[in-house]
């Protein structure tokens, strides 16, 4: 297979400005860190005061963030693929606010722990993609039916999940409220192990499917005829993506957006068609980061949760998405 | 195509039709006061209306089930008749202000007066959220709503629109958490907090509306035909547009500063409308202006029979009603070939 040399540049151009992301978001907080004293630090030779906060307190939460960016990438880009559709991602089709619906019932009804927590938005998350999935299936899901059922479900589960944060007391409330906007705040090792081990085991299968989905893209009927085994590959694809978003969603929270731009940032960078799945995964780490690193530090003593700076920034993002593809005649 | 009947006929039928629906807005009304937490019997209604002595049903009726019942009326009408404008401007059947964004404006308009200005006043709120919604108004049409926008288009603009708005909402709540114990329960949309002091505020604006949005029935029947067509036929085409997006200002602004943002009523109405009386507005509206108030004091009186002794906010249920109609729209045929 040809090795698109731009694409690999822009992978790696993308991976040191994820590293020196990271460096600088560790280095930013209440208690300041140089770059020099961050990479000390972390090369073992800081005092032992910065080795604490370093270690134990924000290289943790920095590396949650990136996994859960690397996560949310690379799930968007198998999303778009297999909807062929630039917005088929989870984001717009209501799988944040299933995933809230789920852990919302873990905190305001059963007032679980952060492991309930997480068991309840895969279980939300899952049962909602499926839901849409089916709801918008007749004979097959490509189009435009996918995004607006997705709509619809999304409005659905918002309702549920405003009910439940008016249903519960201020404590539960403010909790609520935190989770579904998608926040690394307080996040360490406990999150990192299980993030780690979903995505070692998801993300090279599915690089090791990018042949195959990339065919799938042209049609079912031209990828059937290329040897591709059209329904598996997008099964395995698709439930790889779906547990994917959910594992990153269960780790920090519905980080909206990052799923649908990653994906189209890269492909714009890398300028080639088809899904770049190496270039959007290390571009979700990169807007993770970085979304994280406005979040904590823009607002002077306020820190905000992650998820609100993506939120934000990705509205605008898909409105200036919509301007563009409606000059380029696409939607 | 089936036989259409004479044109006076079908004007009595519909006329007949728009009496009937009166007749059930009484209905729902009289459900709407008799029904709650504390259940009241009809002639406790009535003597509570027209006879009031200060008893304890007395009190409930006339301040706390009539101001909300009216309320309901005024804002499901505010709604119903932005929804079928809208519908009608953007040429899109999935048109309707809360999946546009349109209430989002208001909401984050609202939110920030109320954390950054410390405005506390309804009167204060709603000037904020004429001020949301027209911007967010304009914004969508020009993304999504001018010529040639497929309803993917205008739906998605609406959505990235919400999105951000209400990260921004959900920012401000976090870094206040005085706010959130404030707006919680507004940005669900509510009935519950009604008083005849909101009504008084918000009637002459929706008032207001309501005449706008019937003065330009006609005009909006002739810009459905084009263009050119409608300059042909008389109406101005810029100048409807523009009286339309101050008619959903003025509307969704009331409508949401009064109580929260409250989606689907102007989605589903118009389309049951239309199906009842043919895309002629100067049907459509009035009978949009009678059937949402239905729908919306029907989900209000829902919230509270379910979820009884508490309640179920009513921009809850219509949206637990709304997303489902909104999925069978799309799921039908004719938008499936998007």
């Amino acid at each position: 297979m040809r090795v698109d040399r731009r694409a690999v540049l822009v992978t790696a151009a993308l991976l040191v400005a994820v590293l020196a992301a990271g460096v600088v978001l560790i280095g930013s907080g209440d208690y300041p860190m140089s770059p020099g004293d961050v990479l000390a630090t972390l090369t073992g030779s800081g005092t032992p005061a910065q080795e604490f906060i370093v270690n134990d307190l924000r290289l943790p939460r920095a590396l949650v963030g990136l996994l859960v960016g690397v996560a949310l990438g690379i799930g968007g880009a198998v999303f778009q693929s297999v909807t062929r559709n630039a917005l088929g991602s989870p984001d717009v089709i209501g799988f944040g606010q299933g995933a809230s619906v789920g852990a919302l019932c873990v905190i305001v009804l059963l007032h679980g722990g952060p492991a309930a927590v997480a068991g309840g938005a895969i279980v939300g998350g899952l049962a909602t993609g499926a839901g849409v999935y089916l709801l918008a299936w007749r004979r097959g899901v490509h189009g435009y039916r996918l995004v607006l059922v997705g709509i619809g479900v999304a409005a659905v589960l918002t309702a549920v999940n405003q009910y439940l944060v008016t249903k519960a007391n201020l404590v539960d409330a403010t909790r609520a409220v935190l989770w579904m906007t998608g926040s690394l705040d307080g996040r360490d090792w406990a999150q990192f192990g299980p993030l780690l081990a979903v995505c070692a085991v998801l993300v090279p299968l599915i690089l090791a499917y990018g042949r195959p989905l990339r065919l799938l893209e042209m049609g079912d009927d031209a990828a059937h005829a290329l040897g591709v085994r059209v329904e598996s590959t997008r099964i395995v694809l698709m439930a790889s993506a779906v547990l994917l978003v959910a594992a990153a969603t269960a780790a920090a929270g519905p980080i909206a957006f990052v799923a649908l731009s990653a994906p189209q940032l890269a492909r714009r960078l890398t300028r080639s068609p088809g899904p770049n799945l190496g270039a959007a995964a290390v571009m979700g780490a990169l807007l993770t980061l970085v979304a994280d690193w406005i979040a904590t530090s823009a607002f002077g003593e306020r820190q905000l949760p992650v998820g609100v700076v993506t939120g934000v920034l990705g509205g605008c993002y898909l409105l200036w998405l919509l301007v563009t593809e409606r000059k380029a005649g696409r939607i | 195509m089936p036989a259409e009947p004479p044109p006076a006929r079908r004007a009595a039928a519909r006329a007949a039709g728009l009496l009937l629906a009166v007749a059930v807005l009484l209905l729902v009304c009289v459900a709407s006061i008799a029904i709650g937490a504390k259940s009241i019997p009809l002639d406790g209604v009535w003597h509570g209306l027209f006879h009031s002595a200060g008893t304890g049903d007395d009190v409930i009726v006339a301040d706390v089930r009539l101001p909300r019942t009216v309320l309901g009326l005024l804002v499901g009408c505010a709604l119903g008749l932005a929804g079928a404008v809208m519908q009608a401007l953007t040429r899109n059947p999935l048109a309707e202000p809360g999946l546009l964004g349109v209430n989002a404006g208001a909401a984050a308009a609202v939110v920030s007066a109320i954390s950054f200005l410390g405005v506390t006043s309804l009167t204060g709120y709603v000037w904020f959220a004429f001020l949301g919604a027209a911007v967010v108004s304009v914004l969508v049409y020009a993304l999504g709503g001018s010529r040639g926008a497929t309803p993917v288009r205008l739906a998605l603009a609406g959505t990235a629109m919400t999105a951000a708005l209400f990260g921004y909402v959900n920012a401000v709540q976090l870094l206040d958490s005085a706010a959130l114990d404030r707006l919680r329960f507004w940005t669900v949309g509510s009935l519950a907090s009604a008083d005849m002091a909101t009504v008084g505020k918000v009637w002459p604006f929706i008032a207001a509306g309501v005449l706008l949005t019937l003065v330009i029935a006609r005009p909006l029947n002739a810009l459905e035909m084009g263009d050119e067509t409608a300059r042909a036929l008389g109406a101005s085409p810029a100048r409807t547009r523009v009286l339309a997006m101050v008619a959903i200002t003025l509307l969704c602004g009331a409508a949401t500063a009064a109580c929260g943002p409250i989606v689907f009523i102007g989605l589903m109405v118009p389309h049951l409308v239309r199906s009842l009386t043919g895309p002629d507005m100067r049907w459509v509206l009035p009978y949009a202006a009678v059937l949402s108030p239905v729908l919306l004091l029907g989900s209000d009186v829902v919230g509270r029979i379910v979820a009884r002794p508490s309640e179920l906010q009513v921009g809850i249920v219509t949206a637990l009603i709304g997303g489902p109609v909104f999925i069978q729209l799309v799921r039908r045929k004719r938008m499936a070939q998007l």
